[in-house]
């Protein structure tokens, strides 16, 4: 019974693709869980974006939409009418075919990112040997998009802002990638259902995350770090700040068009998360050995959907940081946190089973964090501001 | 620490986010139109006329002087003196509107009219919600209207109309006092009048 | 050599020709990414997965957007006045077709060398690394010391100009 709550989506899927001729089988279970795909996570994202209002209001003591259904939950309808109807204005001396793909090139690049993530057990789309490397490769290809649109919108605003989206990108993916690698290291394996496999064992009660180790947690927490960037969420909402620069790279876009980047930046955001999960908290695996007769899909979207209220209750408490504070923040600190974490990790590995590991990885991780920060705050750069007018 | 003043400011919002649930004087919204902010009593929207008294036509105190008219900057009043005359509240014959129309898309709540108006009879409103589909006569305010009783205007600016009422009662009280005297000292050149022309008739006999 | 073969042969050649036939530069810039995205595919229908995604990393993800910054960062957005072919184009057609020939010598020549129609060894990512580390480690510290130098490289350039602008 367990077994078959767990394997739902997998048995259903069988079951469908078993009324058609062996010939089709294999195409049609892919086209099956591409539609599963294509259809759970736009759910998932308006959800997530009424939540996320409501989220919002109640941080900010105040009451989120709750006209449009109960409690407000109809709200993503009505955002979506509006998006169908609104007129698709493109500005006369726009790229107009740069302008129309960037959304969608923007579109298709997230959407492939969900194909190697495994949501449960055996429910993974493509199970490819270099399946982490495919993610980052279609986290790359988003940049571009991002670039398309705002140097084709011929505004210098959005152009500004695209560049200034880009190099943020590009500095964060080098971490995002960095403290990836020191997981594939310790799994042995780029192959992110391997990697699930890695953590799915228990010691005791306890799971064998790598968020438990101790490079793990400072590899989880830079990798949150880069994730908020990637996604340009609060506090690295610069590219569309709403205060500085209209809507940065998606000024010229209304209607439509406007609606696939906001569905890009979530999906782009349950994606990373996604694989945040899976390479740190264990993916579809329970927290606890004497949990797991919950499902492994009820794991991996619980898993997801707490990432994504930590995304939403940042964005609500962290002030938007500036274009130099940020490159400042990736170049000097968290990249060279990041090379010192690989180094504990191979010393992790090498040391072998008991308690020393633990002592010296956290010793060397702590020391050298309490170290920079001092450094960095002597400095002033991170300190809180003595001066009343800026230099 | 590195770091402490973000772990800070999360706990802070966390207790925020929880807090709305359980306290409900944490959540300042006002679910308009449920529930409404009661407008404060300095509060001014568009003008309206005053009228004393259960009959609005018999009791209005405008009596046309089209002082407002003049004053209003964007010349959003228009009266039309009537051509008979009624009594005031204290009794004195006066000349009423026979229109007073006040275009509210024009008006500028400036209250110039209000300021200027010599008798009390036009006041500032609070109401708001005043928003019509009808583009062409729906903010257009005719003399019906724009009347509103006295009892209104306590309710809306209570320490104003008192102040109002005061005045109004102490011309009240001046006029009819001059009334009296007036009337005394007629009375008195009466007597006069009728005992010299009762003396001569007493000489004669 | 089948169908796929010759579909991801025509979006690379296709992608070629119009970045070099388009006038506006980044139009070409974005051309030449279409043709980076086909020997990706090139490389994915080999079922070299690690050479295939590197290569859309690397590739689309860094070159071709240093090479849209560059366009942007110079002068290189105007049109250009007199269209797009040079002048010395025959002597760039022989060069580029004396380059051709002596490449597909090279690779003809070594399949004839290689048996046709064996099975292609299956190489693993963690063959790669193995072979990376072990047996070309001196070509990894090679190339690592190139990007080094290129970097800092960079960082002095930048720096020099920071210092004559103030």
């Amino acid at each position: 019974m367990v077994e078959k709550a767990d394997q739902v989506f997998v048995l259903l899927q069988h079951w469908l693709v078993s009324f058609l001729p062996a010939v089709l089988q294999p195409a049609a279970a892919v086209l099956l869980s591409v539609i599963a795909i294509v259809c759970v996570f736009p759910g998932l994202f308006a959800l997530t974006t009424v939540f996320e209002r409501k989220g919002l209001g109640r941080i900010q003591n105040r009451l989120g939409p709750n006209r449009v259904g109960p409690l407000g939950l109809f709200q993503p309808v009505a955002d979506g009418i509006k998006a169908l109807i609104k007129e698709d204005i493109v500005p006369l001396s726009a790229n107009t075919l740069v302008h129309f793909l960037a959304p969608l090139s923007l579109v298709v690049a997230v959407f492939m990112e969900f194909a190697v993530l495994p949501m449960g057990r055996n429910m993974v789309l493509a199970d490819m040997d270099a399946g982490l490397l495919f993610f980052f490769s279609m986290s790359v290809s988003t940049e571009l998009s991002v670039f398309m649109a705002g140097w084709s919108s011929h505004n210098k605003y959005s152009l500004l802002g695209a560049m200034r989206a880009v190099a943020q990108m590009i500095s964060y993916e080098i971490i995002l990638l960095l403290s990836s690698v020191a997981v594939v290291m310790t799994a042995g394996s780029l192959s992110l259902v391997k990697i699930v496999d890695a953590q799915n064992h228990y010691s005791g009660v306890l799971p064998n995350w790598y968020i438990f180790t101790p490079w793990g947690l400072a590899a989880f927490v830079m990798y949150a770090i880069a994730a908020t960037a990637e996604t340009n969420r609060s506090p690295f909402d610069l590219p569309e700040g709403e205060s500085e620069l209209v809507a940065g790279y998606h000024t010229e876009y209304s209607g439509f068009k406007f609606a696939l980047f906001f569905l890009g930046e979530y999906l782009a955001m349950f994606s990373i998360s996604g694989l945040g999960t899976t390479l740190f908290l264990g993916g579809w695996s329970a927290p606890f050995s004497f949990l797991t007769w919950i499902p492994s899909w009820i794991w991996f979207f619980g898993k997801v959907m707490i990432s994504i209220f930590v995304f939403i209750w940042m964005r609500g408490t962290l002030p938007r940081l500036r274009q130099d504070q940020l490159m400042n923040f990736a170049w000097k600190f968290v990249l060279p946190f990041t090379l010192l974490d690989l180094l504990v990790t191979a010393l992790w590995r090498f040391m072998g089973e008991g308690w020393l590991r633990w002592v010296v990885s956290t010793v060397i991780l702590a020391g050298a964090y309490v170290l920079m920060g001092r450094l960095a705050m002597y400095k002033e750069h991170f300190a809180p501001r003595k001066y009343r007018y800026a230099e | 620490m590195l770091g402490e003043g973000i772990l800070k400011g999360m706990a802070e919002t966390a207790k925020n986010f929880a807090g709305s649930f359980v306290s409900a004087e944490r959540l300042t919204t006002v679910q308009y139109p449920e529930q409404r902010i009661p407008t404060m009593e300095n509060a001014r929207v568009f003008p309206f006329l005053v009228y004393d008294g259960p009959e609005w036509q018999a009791g209005l105190r405008c009596v046309a002087c089209q002082i407002c008219e003049k004053e209003c900057p964007p010349k959003c009043i228009y009266i039309e003196k009537s051509s008979d005359k009624k009594p005031d509240y204290a009794g004195k014959q006066q000349f009423y509107p026979a229109k007073f129309d006040i275009d509210i898309s024009v008006c500028m709540s400036c209250q110039i009219c209000v300021e200027v108006c010599p008798f009390e009879a036009i006041k500032m409103d609070t109401q708001f919600e005043l928003a019509t589909d009808d583009r062409f006569g729906g903010l257009l305010l005719d003399r019906q209207q724009l009347a509103k009783s006295n009892e209104y205007y306590h309710s809306i600016h209570p320490t104003e109309a008192a102040g109002v009422d005061g005045r109004l009662a102490e011309e009240k009280a001046k006029v009819e006092a001059k009334a009296k005297a007036a009337a005394e000292a007629a009375a008195a050149k009466a007597a006069a009048a009728a005992a010299p022309a009762a003396k001569p008739e007493g000489g004669q006999a | 050599m089948g169908i796929m073969f010759y579909l991801i042969a025509a979006i690379t050649l296709a992608g070629a020709l119009a970045a070099m036939t388009l006038k506006h530069l980044v139009h070409a810039a974005l051309a030449v990414t279409v043709a980076f995205g086909g020997l990706a595919l090139f490389f994915l229908d080999l079922d070299a997965q690690f050479a295939g995604f590197a290569q859309i990393l690397i590739y689309i993800g860094a070159v071709a957007i240093l090479i849209v910054f560059a366009i942007l960062l110079t002068r290189g957005s105007e049109l250009p006045k007199d269209g797009v072919f040079s002048r010395t184009w025959f002597a760039g057609l022989a060069i580029a077709a004396g380059i051709f020939a002596v490449l597909g010598w090279a690779v003809l020549a070594s399949a004839k060398a290689l048996p046709s129609e064996t099975a292609t060894p299956a190489v693993t990512v963690h063959d790669i690394g193995v072979a990376l580390m072990g047996r070309y480690v001196l070509p990894l510290e090679i190339v690592a010391l190139l990007l080094t130098a290129a970097t800092i490289g960079a960082v002095i350039v930048a720096l020099h100009e920071k210092e004559r602008t103030r």
